[in-house]
């Protein structure tokens, strides 16, 4: 028995989502929102909807625009829907989209609304920089001044430090470790060797390759022209290296602990661009307006871990729960995806859903189980495809389900890390 | 607007005349007066409304009790749309339509002159007589809003600005900005207004006749407000405030008119004339002028036959195409076949309506040439400031493309501009229905017959042509070809999407060519077959330029293409025999590789850059006359390249290809800029006359037998003596 939406079924209809680019590369010149309304336009065009009949669209992001700090309502702006959809921006580090997808699903539950679009987007070539704690003092002192003379006199204090900008790091704010600092420490921590990650960064490569050379990654892309001269449209993720080995990826050095990590640009997710979105509805209504949906959301959980101790081994917390919550167990699962922010975490996680200690933690007697490894990320994952923050939530569950699809398989799971210690899991299931 | 009912109970109004829909109140000191013409969408100017104008301003003039007046209109989003068109028509003589002239003059000089001060009020459209009014007044309020549009387009309609717009219009915004608009005739938006010093100020809708009165009030006691100086740079004052400079002004804008119409267009040059008069022997010297010229102008041949395409292209607009009455269905998502040119032009348009676009291709490639062409097309839009980048980013975002058919099961319409080929669109036709279950398949073909290819069809009813002309978002023309299956609906649909493209919509009869290309090919064969007897490229086209067309017959094919010219060539000769027979010349041309401006090869030659560089003197060599050339008069080259195209537009309108001449006259001038002050192929044979007609045409068959025969319509009429059209100048 699902024991998500309490009688009313939240339905996954479809998901797209433009092409995984890293950072600074094909798609730099696109903001997140422009990367949103890429991908949202086409699921309203692709699957055929009458905009008119959305009730609400929300959408993660992790790096905000200063400038439109609600981009989820500067997509719902597209002239696909009416001027009257309500839109809200989530944020839930990585797992936003997650986020974002399982706060419309609440909403179709509780019978707020019947038809929802979740997704996300980022942009990490376009992040604001910031101005020094000096400067922005200074400036604000400067626009309040009532005089001319005041205001120079006030700007006269800047000093050169004053210029150094400041930019975002990927760090946690509790404990200033950076994500990859983290991710080396629980290599250690859990005793992951530097091979088995590099093994499985590659492993990674290799499958997106297949899953994009057989075109199951490309039917769920959105093709994005490429400026400056639009001669092009990029139609697949730029990141996955099809001709990478083993020794390419030994060869590499660690990036944060240069002398004992184990951490490096190869087995770590790379800053990428791109933007995701699914399409929700109440099953009634999916049923109403004809559409078949691909799965539907069985259960989800969240839960978190002191972001001290293991940065990304919260999803080792949430599984059981979401599974205990769909009243299923892992052996149950025909598909399995993980988000990959570091081979190191992806091995971390599978060794603690195996664990008892760790099941204990989440308050269950038995460990939760082994993950099989053919069933897990079978086109790849963040490592190859990419990791846009705000968007990698709906990739998931846009491959998760089309997969499943096509295997003819019943259950999902699918589990996410996320900064500052939390994680999630979802259980999704067809028909 | 409706407090004024509430106050008519309060305060009886000063005036009300309901017959031609003007309410005076007067509100603490100040006259509103509000025009609101019953029974009529918007606001115009006509001899009835003018004494009950002229009875108000003498009241305000006389009434203590009133200190300053405010001008409104009663109409939502308009103003003053402009003089009676219909009234002008009517004008039998130059002396009626001076003295219609001097009577608008009269009527706004006594405005102008009221001590008491005018305030206008405009929201919507202030057009021509409308802005002239605006012009009179003390002092002008518009609202900052897209539909305020403010311009003087009498040029459009072969005539000038009748009601002293000569001469108050450049001494309000300078004399350059005045010309500028008074020659083009193009619309001011209000920022632009504001800019030019056309209004004083621009505000909000909602408070438009709060401030309005306020500024009336104000000036009324004396309080000068601070009126918005026009920006008058060094040049300025270079060029317009002395007589040597304005001379220069003139005789450049002379200059330019004359570059553009070829002088086949006298109204603009009248314009200028007025205002010089103004400006050498004073202003009422100036009035004098503009109301001999519009006189003259209105009873013109050339206005006559503006005025009759613009009453044609209105009653056009309001026929739905249809045998029977029938209901269009809204098109909210379009699928166009092929990204290539026709298809990206054709999604250039559809973008800028509310629909949604899917254009589909065969490569991801092929899209994104697709797409970049209608991102150019929007792009020079926002460049121009037509459009805001907001507008620009929503237009773009609502084209799609895909590779296979998803995301067509939900169009309404999809439309093929697929490769030439019977079989390709019977292929695409097939595929279509299978996933557009519920679509109407319209063709862009220029050349295949819609039957042929709705003969692969399951459902004949919704299948039609929608024949677009390139540059889609530049030529106004789209031919909706039935066939005798296509359902009175699917009809209307096609219609009424294609208007709401802003496209002039005629509906045709399914035959080769159509109409617009029936009647081009024999033009373009004749014009082949001057070539292949010695006639030189340039003269030809200049002739033909003379005659008044956009461009002459070698130009043409060089732009559109010869090879597509060549492709419709042996159908048309097929359908047609001898006088479809494509020239020697063409035919020897397309072979050596010269398909025009696109391959940089073809009558002309072109540089690196695609800018034309003179006659390719080698296409002589390929001309069965070879390189001895022979001078043929522009009369001779009138005589045997338009005469025949006058001669099949009646066949087709025999046939029934055309429903009416009004409809062959609107195709010819809208799908390939048949000169405009001839009003299209059935006037100028109406000005010409049938029984001159066929007597030239058998003297060419005579010389070419079989390519000049009269059609028998043609020649039934040159017994008769009838018309295409009841009365010249009349409304179609």
């Amino acid at each position: 028995m699902p024991t998500f939406g309490h009688g009313r079924r939240v339905a996954i209809i479809a998901g797209v989502r433009t092409p995984f680019a890293r950072s600074g590369t094909a798609l730099k010149d696109y903001t997140a929102i422009d990367l949103g309304r890429f991908a949202v336009a086409e699921l309203v065009q692709r699957t055929n909807l009458d905009g008119t009949a959305v009730d609400v669209l929300v959408f993660g992001t992790v790096v905000q625009s200063v400038m439109a700090p609600n981009i989820a309502r500067e997509v719902a702006l597209l002239p696909h829907f009416p001027r009257t959809l309500q839109a809200y921006t989530v944020g839930r580090a990585c797992a936003s989209a997650n986020q974002a997808i399982t706060d419309a699903a609440d909403q179709i539950a509780l019978g707020h609304a019947d038809v929802a679009i979740a997704g996300g987007a980022e942009s990490l070539t376009q992040v604001p920089i910031l101005h020094s704690r000096g400067m922005s003092d200074l400036l604000v002192a400067a626009s309040k001044a009532k005089s001319m003379t005041q205001r120079l006199a006030i700007l006269a204090r800047v000093r050169p430090r004053d210029f150094v900008p400041i930019t975002p790091a990927i760090a946690e704010p509790s404990t200033g470790e950076s994500m990859g600092q983290s991710a080396d420490k629980m290599a250690k921590l859990n005793g992951i060797p530097r091979e088995a990650q590099d093994r499985f960064a590659l492993a990674s490569h290799q499958k997106a390759a297949v899953g994009t050379a057989d075109g199951r990654l490309a039917a769920e892309i959105v093709p994005v022209p490429l400026p400056p001269s639009y001669e092009t449209m990029l139609a697949a993720d730029n990141g996955i290296r099809a001709d990478s080995t083993y020794e390419q990826l030994a060869a590499l050095r660690p990036v944060f602990d240069k002398q004992y990590g184990s951490v490096t640009a190869g087995n770590a997710s790379p800053l990428t661009d791109g933007a995701s979105a699914v399409l929700l509805m109440s099953e009634e209504r999916a049923h109403a307006l004809g559409y078949t949906p691909l799965a539907f959301i069985r259960s989800y959980a969240y839960a978190a871990v002191d972001p001290a101790e293991q940065l990304l081994q919260a999803p080792v917390l949430a599984a059981p729960v979401a599974l205990q919550r769909a009243g299923l167990t892992l052996s149950d699962i025909d598909l399995v995806e993980m988000h990959e922010a570091f081979a190191a975490q992806v091995l971390s996680n599978i060794q603690g859903l195996a664990s008892p200690a760790w099941a204990a933690r989440a308050g269950f007697s038995h460990a939760t189980g082994d993950i099989d490894p053919e069933r897990l990320n079978v086109m790849g994952g963040s490592l190859s495809i990419g990791h846009p923050f705000g968007a990698t939530g709906g990739r998931i569950v846009t491959t998760l389900c089309n997969e499943l699809v096509r295997r003819g398989k019943q259950f999902g799971m699918l589990t996410v890390c996320a900064a500052g210690g939390m994680g999630h899991a979802m259980i999704v299931e067809r028909a | 607007m409706t407090t004024l009912s509430v106050n008519d109970a309060l305060y009886p109004p000063l005036v009300r005349d309901d017959a031609v829909g003007v309410t005076v109140h007067v509100d603490d000191g100040v006259a509103v007066i509000v025009y609101d013409q019953p029974g009529v969408p918007v606001n115009t100017l006509n001899t009835r409304v003018a004494p009950v104008f002229a009875h108000i301003f003498d009241l305000i003039e006389q009434e203590s009790a009133i200190f300053a007046a405010v001008l409104c209109s009663g109409k939502p989003d308009s103003w003053i749309a402009g003089a009676d068109i219909d009234e002008l028509a009517r004008v039998r003589t130059a002396a009626d339509g001076e003295a219609l002239s001097r009577g608008g003059q009269q009527l706004l000089d006594r405005l102008a002159a009221l001590q008491k001060p005018v305030v206008a009020a405009m929201h919507g459209a202030a057009l021509g007589g409308g802005l002239e009014v605006a012009l009179a007044c003390r002092h002008r309020i518009a609202t900052d809003h897209v539909k305020t549009i403010l311009a003087l387009p009498e040029v459009q309609l072969g005539l000038i600005p009748g009601a002293g717009g000569t001469q108050r219009l450049p001494r309000t915004v300078g004399l350059q900005v005045a010309l500028d608009m008074m020659l083009t005739g193009k619309n001011i938006r209000a920022k632009k207004a504001l800019q030019i010093g056309l209004v004083h100020e621009l505000v909000h809708p909602s408070i438009l006749r709060a401030v309005a009165m306020e500024r009336a009030r104000q000036l009324g006691r004396g309080e000068s407000p601070t009126l918005r100086a026009r920006k008058h740079g060094a040049t300025d004052m270079l060029l317009e405030d002395n007589a040597l400079g304005r001379k220069l002004v003139f005789k450049q804008a002379r200059e330019t008119v004359l570059a553009k119409t070829k002088g086949h267009y006298p109204a603009p040059l009248a314009a200028i004339d007025a205002v010089q008069r103004g400006y050498t022997d004073g202003v009422s010297e100036g009035l004098a002028e503009e109301a001999r010229r519009f006189g003259a102008l209105t009873v013109s041949d050339v206005s006559r036959q503006l005025v009759y395409l613009f009453f044609a292209t209105t009653a056009l607009k309001k026929d739905s195409g249809a045998t029977i009455d029938a209901e269009a269905t809204p098109v909210r998502k379009v699928g166009i076949l092929g990204a290539g040119f026709m298809g990206a032009g054709i999604a250039s348009v559809a973008v800028q309506q509310p629909t949604l676009v899917r254009m589909r291709d065969a490569s991801l490639d092929r899209i994104a040439s697709g797409w970049r062409a209608v991102r150019d097309v929007l792009r020079e839009r926002l460049k121009r400031k037509q459009i805001t980048r907001q507008q620009f980013d929503d237009m773009l975002s609502r084209l799609s493309g895909t590779t296979d058919y998803s995301g067509f099961a939900s169009a309404e319409l999809v439309i093929e501009a697929v490769f030439e080929d019977l079989a390709v669109k019977h292929q695409v036709l097939r595929e279509v229905e299978a996933a557009a279950p519920h679509a109407i398949f319209a063709s862009n073909t220029s050349t295949i017959p819609i039957a042929d290819i709705a003969q692969a069809s399951a459902r004949p009813d919704r299948v039609l042509g929608m024949h677009f002309f390139s540059p889609v978002h530049k030529m106004p023309l789209l031919e909706v070809i039935v066939t005798p299956h296509t359902s009175a609906s699917t009809t209307a649909t096609a219609v009424q999407y294609g208007r709401t493209l802003g496209k002039t919509v005629i509906v045709v009869r399914d035959g080769p060519g159509f109409y617009v290309n029936r009647i081009l090919a024999p033009y373009l064969n004749e014009s082949g077959k001057l070539l292949d007897d010695g006639a030189s490229i340039d003269a030809l086209d200049e002739a033909l330029v003379k005659f008044g067309f956009p461009v002459g017959p070698a130009t043409l094919l060089d732009e559109v293409g010869l090879d597509i010219a060549g492709k419709s060539g042996p159908i048309m000769a097929a359908a047609f025999g001898e006088r479809m027979r494509p020239s020697t010349t063409l035919l020897r041309v397309i072979d050596s590789g010269r398909v025009g401006r696109k391959a940089r090869r073809g009558f002309y030659r072109y540089d690196r850059k695609g800018k034309r560089d003179g006659v390719d003197e080698d296409v002589y060599a390929l001309t069965p006359a070879g390189s001895v050339r022979r001078v043929y008069s522009v009369e001779e080259i009138r005589q045997r390249t338009v005469l025949p195209m006058l001669n099949e537009a009646v066949r087709c309108l025999d046939e029934g290809i055309v429903r009416s001449a009004r409809d062959g006259d609107i195709g010819a001038v809208f799908g390939i800029g048949f000169p405009p002050f001839l009003g299209g192929p059935f006037r100028y044979l109406d000005t010409i006359g049938a029984a001159v007609l066929v007597q030239q045409l058998d003297a060419l068959n005579r010389q070419f037998p079989g390519r000049y025969e009269p059609a028998p319509l043609l020649r039934a009429m040159a017994t008769s003596g009838a018309r295409f059209h009841e009365v010249a100048g009349s409304p179609a």
